[in-house]
């Protein structure tokens, strides 16, 4: 670069000649190289600015430019999405305890129609009635040719009618991925099950979603796509329950009832094994509810859990336990027994005279209103009252039904003393055959409270104690002599040691009052009594045996046998070595001294 | 020295890009690939399903039981019952044999049989093999 000098000779001298100061020609070049000296660096600095502000300038365009992107585009899953569990947008299957399919998923196609894109609307309709004859041909020939856009079919069809009606051709008539529910088992716990139906619908996929049972209660989980596919696992053994199902069908039948059924439960863990309510449904087509004036007529009715009766003397059992438990008795006690037993203005009778006096051991096994009201009248009622809540019988019971909380127990809303003496065997306190079976397992399974469950748990806390393991001891052995010499004699299964309770309440009458010839036989049992692990309670509605001279009604005729012959089907399935000898049954006869 | 560093910085970036470029279209193929398999896998899927529901419809109780029934003369099932069962040492398994430690050489030594069916099937071949080399003779 050559640099302008500040005091060019030429100038200097021209300014000498003329006796000007050479100086001011230094100053004028000074400062005209300052301002060149200037200018650079302004235009550097402006240059520098220019630069930084379109980098700023692309990176927030760029910024905004994604973010509109990402606002205006349509939201698609990672397409090439590194390994991790699939999502399942499927309804999880359900299944028993052994892995068992009870429901699961099969893909149907629904049929649809748009009118305005069919050739010949008459002739696919004439068409479309020979496949589908259930259709309605005017409303079909109506809608094909009026001004809809749209309009469904059929819900659900099989792969053979959807090939037809690919044959009739019309290219109006279009399909729709359904994914539909099925219980292969058909009506084989039904009631557990429910059944399930279309939610929202549209035409590429519809929501299914559980109507009742299992279905309802667990629509949340079974539709969750976060569990991956897992089966929902019941307790239910489902060769448990068929044969439950078919000798509760074939009992009730033979005594003539006109609804039945039977829980078994595991008495340690309050998992329920099989549940059968008869008359039943398949849920692949559920019918719909008809309003009736009584809710148990209809087959969707769940007896087990939703149906609350008056279960008569199974409830001794509990009296007895609650006195024995806070020392008023054991079972050698001598109660009186005077019939009739009068109490203001009630009398209570016995169903035979069973003498003036008898043991407690006695009054069990005889199954003695009269007496069992005498213990109540001791503990008294405010006791009574609280053991029977500290059972769960006066909640509906937690299990993991939709119908659970409708099985609400009717208990008295006041409890003097004639009320504790009802109540002691069983009548003026309405529960579920449920119910019942989680208090028998407290009484026999070493006095800690269970929860009836319906999902197999491999681990179940311990409840807390209700009675002891003492009283509980006492209370097998009772149970035990009822069926060995007592009211359910017809409960004995060889090898078993069946233990339980009869009871016969007299239906009550809606219009007020007791039905004289309408019974509700209910057997609460356990097996094997020397170390029980289930408890089956068995009721008939309605039964009579009519083999005698006259018909004979109470449970130890009609219910007992029944479920006797249950446990004789089911001990073996359930793995359970029948006990062979007479040892067991002298270990009982120990634990009574 | 600086052209030469030039000239290699170009051919990398060539070379970067190639490959680059290739890595792309390598990618595209295999997600194209996977997608596929994802398809396939829930078309297999969707059928395993619908053979599992075949399998429990075909064994419902229902359909076992009235198979049973039509099927009795053959093989007389019934309801398991209680005197089924038994302690082990009631059940009688067929007499051990003794081999005596004279005749070393009386069994010939095999190894263990790791495929039943297959083992069987070749003694029986082995069988024939012998009656067809004594017909022979």
């Amino acid at each position: 670069m050559i640099r302008v000098p500040l005091r060019p000779l030429a100038r200097i001298l021209g300014a000498r000649q003329k006796g000007e100061n050479p100086d001011a020609i230094e100053r004028e070049n000074l400062a005209i190289r300052h301002e060149q000296m200037r200018e650079k660096a302004r235009g550097r600095a402006e240059t520098r600015l220019l630069v930084m502000g379109l980098l700023f300038f692309s990176a927030f365009g760029v910024i905004g430019a994604q973010m509109g992107l990402l606002a205006a585009s349509e939201p698609t899953e990672p397409h090439s999405g590194t390994a991790g569990a699939a999502i399942l947008a499927q309804r999880a299957d359900i299944t028993d305890r052994d892995g068992h399919i009870l429901a699961t998923n099969l893909v149907t196609h629904s049929l649809y129609a748009q009118p305005q894109q069919m050739i010949d609307p008459r002739h696919s309709a004439e068409e479309l009635m020979k496949i589908f004859p259930d259709l309605n041909r005017e409303r079909l020939v109506r809608d094909l040719t009026g001004t809809r856009k749209f309009l469904w079919i059929k819900r659900k069809i099989s792969p053979e009618q959807m090939q037809q009606v690919h044959d009739i051709g019309d290219p109006g008539l279009l399909f729709g991925p359904r994914e539909m529910r099925i219980y292969p088992n058909g009506a084989l716990a039904s009631h557990i099950l429910g059944g399930a139906g279309f939610g929202r619908e549209g035409v590429h996929s519809a929501e299914v979603i559980g109507t009742a049972g299992v279905e309802r209660a667990f629509d949340g989980w079974l539709r969750d796509p976060a569990n991956g596919g897992k089966p929902l696992e019941l307790s239910i053994d489902l060769a448990v329950q068929a044969a439950m199902e078919e000798v509760l069908a074939g009992g009730m039948k033979l005594m003539n009832a006109k609804g039945a059924t039977s829980i078994l439960m595991d008495v340690h863990t309050g998992e329920i094994l099989a549940m059968a309510s008869l008359p039943d449904f398949d849920p692949n087509t559920r019918p719909a509810p008809v309003p009736s004036r009584d809710p148990s007529d209809s087959p969707l009715f769940n007896r087990a859990v939703q149906g609350v009766y008056e279960l008569g003397s199974t409830f001794k059992i509990f009296a007895v336990a609650q006195a024995i438990e806070l020392g008023l008795v054991n079972p050698g006690t001598v109660i009186q027994t005077k019939s009739p037993l009068v109490w203001g203005r009630f009398r209570i009778k016995d169903f035979h005279n069973y003498g003036d006096h008898l043991s407690v051991t006695e009054i069990i096994v005889k199954s003695s209103n009269i007496g069992t009201a005498r213990i109540a009248l001791m503990i008294g009622a405010e006791r009574q009252k609280a053991f029977l809540a500290s059972l769960g019988l006066t909640e509906p019971t937690p299990v993991e039904l939709a119908e659970a909380p409708t099985g609400r127990p009717i208990v008295p809303s006041r409890w003097p003393e004639i009320t504790a003496m009802t109540v002691s065997y069983g009548h003026g306190l309405s529960a579920s055959p449920l119910h019942l079976a989680a208090a028998y397992s407290t009484m026999v399974n070493g006095g800690y409270k269970v929860t009836p469950t319906i999902l197999k748990a491999d681990h179940v806390p311990r409840g807390p104690q209700i009675i002891s393991e003492k009283t509980s001891a006492i209370i097998r052995s009772l149970m035990r002599q009822v069926v060995a010499r007592g009211t359910a004699s017809f409960g004995d299964v060889p090898g078993y040691l069946v233990g339980g309770k009869t009871g016969s309440a007299d239906k009550v009458n809606p219009a007020g009052g007791y039905y004289k010839d309408k019974v509700m036989g209910t057997f609460a049992s356990a097996f094997p009594m020397n170390d029980p692990k289930y408890v089956l309670v068995t009721s008939l509605d309605e039964a009579s045996e009519n083999s005698g001279s006259e018909p004979r009604r109470t449970a130890g005729w009609t219910t007992v046998p029944v479920g006797a012959e249950i446990i004789r089907r089911i001990a073996p399935l359930l793995g359970l070595r029948p006990q062979v000898g007479p040892s067991a049954d002298a270990a009982l006869t120990l634990v009574r001294n | 020295m600086r052209s030469i560093l030039f000239v290699l910085t170009a051919l990398s970036v060539m070379g970067l890009a190639f490959w680059a470029y290739r890595e792309n279209y390598a990618t595209q193929a295999k997600i194209t690939e996977i997608d596929a398999l994802r398809s396939e896998i829930a078309q297999l899927t969707e059928s395993l399903g619908v053979l599992k529901a075949e399998w429990a419809y075909l064994n419902r109780p229902d359909r076992l039981r009235d198979l049973v029934a039509i099927n009795f003369a053959r093989l007389p099932l019934l309801p398991m019952q209680s005197d089924q069962f038994a302690a082990v040492d009631q059940v009688d398994y067929p007499p051990e044999v003794v081999v005596p430690e004279s005749l070393p050489n009386a069994m010939p030594a095999r190894g263990p049989v790791t495929d039943p069916v297959e083992t069987s099937a070749a003694l029986a071949g082995a069988k024939v093999d012998a009656a067809a080399g004594a017909d022979q003779e």
